[in-house]
């Protein structure tokens, strides 16, 4: 509550807005086309999994027995809570729970890093077996043409994938900082939210990762 | 709550004198300043891709080695490609006049996001910068498009350019956010959908297609550096990948990327053509849905790079038939702005000349382009000079006439002064002309089997390409003079006043050049723009306060 006296300066080039409401509105919009172009971002390398699928569809179907299906199950468990959380964290703010938001944003970084660490665990495992992207590829249990693609792709898919689990991660960590530092309340609260779009998002595409590389 | 508009009429300091030094103009989030920053960058850029077009042209006067080795010729129209697609001609209207003129057209004070307005402007120097360096001390000699298997096996070291151009386009989707964000939510009262001008409605189609083809773009360049470094086998055979999936993701970048590099043009063309013609637009939505038209089909057409590039025959028949849509759809704003000048009131000043010269050479570009998407005759004219002439047809016969229409229309209201308009006409002519001397020669090259990116050809060749030397030297002296006599009315024309050529658009209603924050007091726009039926029913000051 105690944030809701306090209007934040707003500079006169911003006055074009207005009212603090719709300005919310340009940076929501502005957030939905950037997660689109995340969307196509990633859409080239489903493509490329597509192609190379319908070439290779064999190697497709025998490579999840080289996979860690219970650590890729058990990162889809740890990302999908913690976009629950932040949406809770969302939820939180905005019924001026101020505290509950910022532990709620600390706990969901918690679960980004666990799903680095259990990522790091699966690569090394891939390392030691020699399963490594393009001209390094070297896994003699799986030495099928096309086997070399399939885990270039995975190598490229979960990297660019977790990429943006660190930035997210980074994005959360900041916002949780502000959080207690009283910077948003119930009356402003856009970039909790903005954040937690894109949380929404790296969470959506791992869906599709998962059963793409590890279930099928 | 309304902005804090209640200063009266009184004509303070311009957006020019807001604030002075360097340091202002760095660190600035005033959309006019950093369109004017643009400008400036952009016109460096097109002076060095010109540079290289001449020198190009120079080796090719004569068979055989005329100024340059082999090598040389392939960094050089590397350098010419990269240069005038990457750096100039994708940013180049939307970047410099659209950051300029959009909120004003709108009646906003700024775009929805100014400090990431300035954020894109340096993330484009930065890419410009990491690009040319890697250019030049890489000596890259891939060509613009940066084709796999070449790409990836070539000695010279192309991953500074990969990552300048992956660096290049974060800029132009951060500035495609922006500008449909801002189109969302900050036009005036008054400005309906269907009362937003032609210019804002191209920017805004051309935005969509920045934010929607770009990221595609990145994540190819980044495959092809990862190729590189990792021998990563997507696009290698020997590994089992497929090259042509490299021109498949490539061009469904860059074939849209010709519609981001065309229909900004096509905005400017809608704006000059009402203005000079004295006559409210033929048909508003015609132009409209020929735009968001052309902004979708745009996406359905790349294959048609890829005739006799190994694609199935139905899939290249399908190709062909959507790549003839976009004439259709170039066609009605043809029609379009001749109804618009038909009995109209015409004002042959600098930007209407070129004005008819876009119409002209898009024509000629458009036909042409409806030939090469022919499956049958593209196989005969593919990889030639026929290609090249066509593709120059739209982006220098197009977009560059576009460019010098919207450079001389809204001189003025950037800087509050005119150039000289007789030598303007001239030069205007002079470019026309030379662009065709060029360029015709070109496709009658191309028809007789010149290749495109050859050093060298048969003497029977010789007078063509002669031909065509001199068509570009007159180019690039027709450039020179725009350049000095634009300087020299930068410090020495006439004081224009508020709107010298009595538009009636919605950009012309506030000062030139206009103040920090765009309008006196809040813009009205009851009238939609050009409607010259009812001049100066829009305005700027509110009467009632």
């Amino acid at each position: 509550m105690r944030h809701e006296a306090s209007p934040r300066p707003v500079e006169p080039r911003a006055l074009h807005f207005g009212d603090e409401a719709s300005r919310q509105d340009a940076a929501h919009l502005g957030m939905w086309i950037f997660l689109a172009t995340e969307v196509l971002l990633f859409s080239v390398l489903f493509t490329a999994y597509a192609l190379y699928r319908l070439t290779y569809p064999g190697v497709f179907q025998q490579a999840p027995a080289h996979m860690d299906v219970f650590l890729g199950t058990l990162n889809t468990f740890v990302l999908v809570v913690s976009s629950i959380l932040v949406a809770l964290a969302v939820d939180a703010i905005r019924n001026g729970r101020d505290f509950a938001a910022a532990a709620l944003l600390a706990l969901s970084v918690l679960l980004g890093i666990a799903f680095l660490f259990i990522k790091a665990a699966e690569y090394t495992k891939h390392v030691h077996d020699g399963a490594l992207p393009g001209a390094w590829y070297a896994y003699e249990a799986f030495a099928l043409p096309g086997a070399n693609l399939y885990f270039t792709l995975y190598w490229v898919m979960t990297g660019v994938h977790a990429v943006h689990v660190l930035v997210g991660v980074g994005v959360l960590v900041t916002l949780a900082l502000r959080t207690l530092a009283g910077e948003f309340g119930a009356r402003f609260h856009t970039p909790v939210e903005l954040g937690g779009m894109y949380w929404h998002l790296v969470d959506v595409v791992w869906l599709f990762l998962w059963p793409l590389l590890y279930l099928t | 709550m309304a902005p804090s508009h209640a200063e009266p009429t009184v004509a303070g300091p311009s957006y020019l004198d807001a604030e002075r030094g360097l340091w202002s103009w760095l660190t600035t989030r005033d959309h006019k300043r950093i369109g004017v920053m643009f400008l400036a960058v952009l016109l460096l850029m097109f002076l060095l891709g010109g540079i290289f077009a001449l020198a190009l042209r120079v080796e090719l006067l004569t068979p055989g080695e005329t100024v340059m080795g082999r090598l040389a010729y392939n960094r050089a129209f590397t350098v010419h490609g990269v240069v005038m697609v990457w750096l100039f001609l994708i940013p180049s209207i939307p970047t410099a006049f659209g950051n300029f003129l959009l909120p004003l057209m709108i009646g906003a004070r700024d775009v929805a996001f100014p400090r990431l307005n300035l954020a894109s402007f340096y993330l484009y120097v930065l890419g410009a910068v990491m690009t040319l360096w890697g250019v030049f001390q890489g000596g890259v000699d891939t060509g613009w498009t940066f084709y796999t298997p070449y790409s990836t096996v070539t000695g010279r070291d192309v991953m500074p350019v990969l990552l300048g151009v992956f660096v290049v386009g974060f800029s132009t989707i951060l500035t495609g956010i922006n500008f449909i964000t801002t189109v969302h939510t900050l036009r005036a009262p008054g400005v309906t959908w269907m009362k937003v001008p032609l210019f804002v409605w191209a920017i805004y189609g051309t935005s969509i297609i920045q934010v929607l083809a770009t990221p595609v773009l990145g994540m190819v360049l980044m495959l092809v550096a990862l190729e590189r470094v990792a021998g990563a086998g997507l696009f290698d055979s020997s590994r089992g990948g497929d090259p042509l999936l490299f021109q498949h993701l490539f061009w469904f970048y860059s074939h849209p990327a010709v519609y981001i590099m065309v229909l900004p043009g096509m905005g400017v063309i809608s704006e000059a053509v009402c203005a000079f013609s004295r006559k409210r637009p033929f048909s508003y939505r015609v132009i409209v849905w020929s735009t968001v038209g052309i902004s979708f089909v745009g996406f359905l057409t790349w294959g048609h790079h890829m005739f006799v590039s190994g694609q199935s025959t139905f899939g290249a028949g399908a190709f062909s038939l959507l790549s003839m849509l976009v004439a259709i759809f170039t066609a009605m704003k043809i029609f379009t702005w001749l109804g618009t000048m038909y009995r109209g009131s015409l004002w042959v000043s600098t930007p209407f000349t070129y004005v008819l010269g876009f119409i002209f050479l898009l024509f000629f570009g458009g036909m042409s382009g409806v030939a090469v998407a022919v499956t049958s005759a593209d196989l005969h004219w593919h990889d030639t000079y026929f290609v090249v002439a066509h593709f120059h047809f739209i982006m220098v016969g197009a977009s560059l006439m576009a460019f010098l229409a919207a450079l001389h229309y809204w001189f003025p209201k950037m800087c509050g002064r005119m150039y000289p308009e007789g030598m303007g006409i001239g030069t205007a002519v002079l470019i026309i002309f030379g662009f065709i001397a060029t360029f015709l020669p070109q496709f009658l090259l191309g028809n007789l089997g010149m290749p495109r990116r050859y050093a060298d050809y048969p003497e029977a060749f010789q007078p063509l390409h002669v031909a065509s030397t001199a068509g570009a030297s007159l180019l690039g002296f027709g450039f020179l003079i725009v350049a000095i006599y634009l300087g020299w009315s930068l410090r020495h024309g006439r004081a224009a006043g508020r709107n010298p050529w009595g538009s009636e658009g919605y950009e012309w209603l506030s000062d030139s050049p206009p103040p920090e924050f765009n309008f006196h007091a809040p813009p009205r726009f009851p009238r939609p723009p050009h409607d010259y039926a009812n001049p100066g029913a829009n305005t700027e000051v509110e009467h009632a306060a």
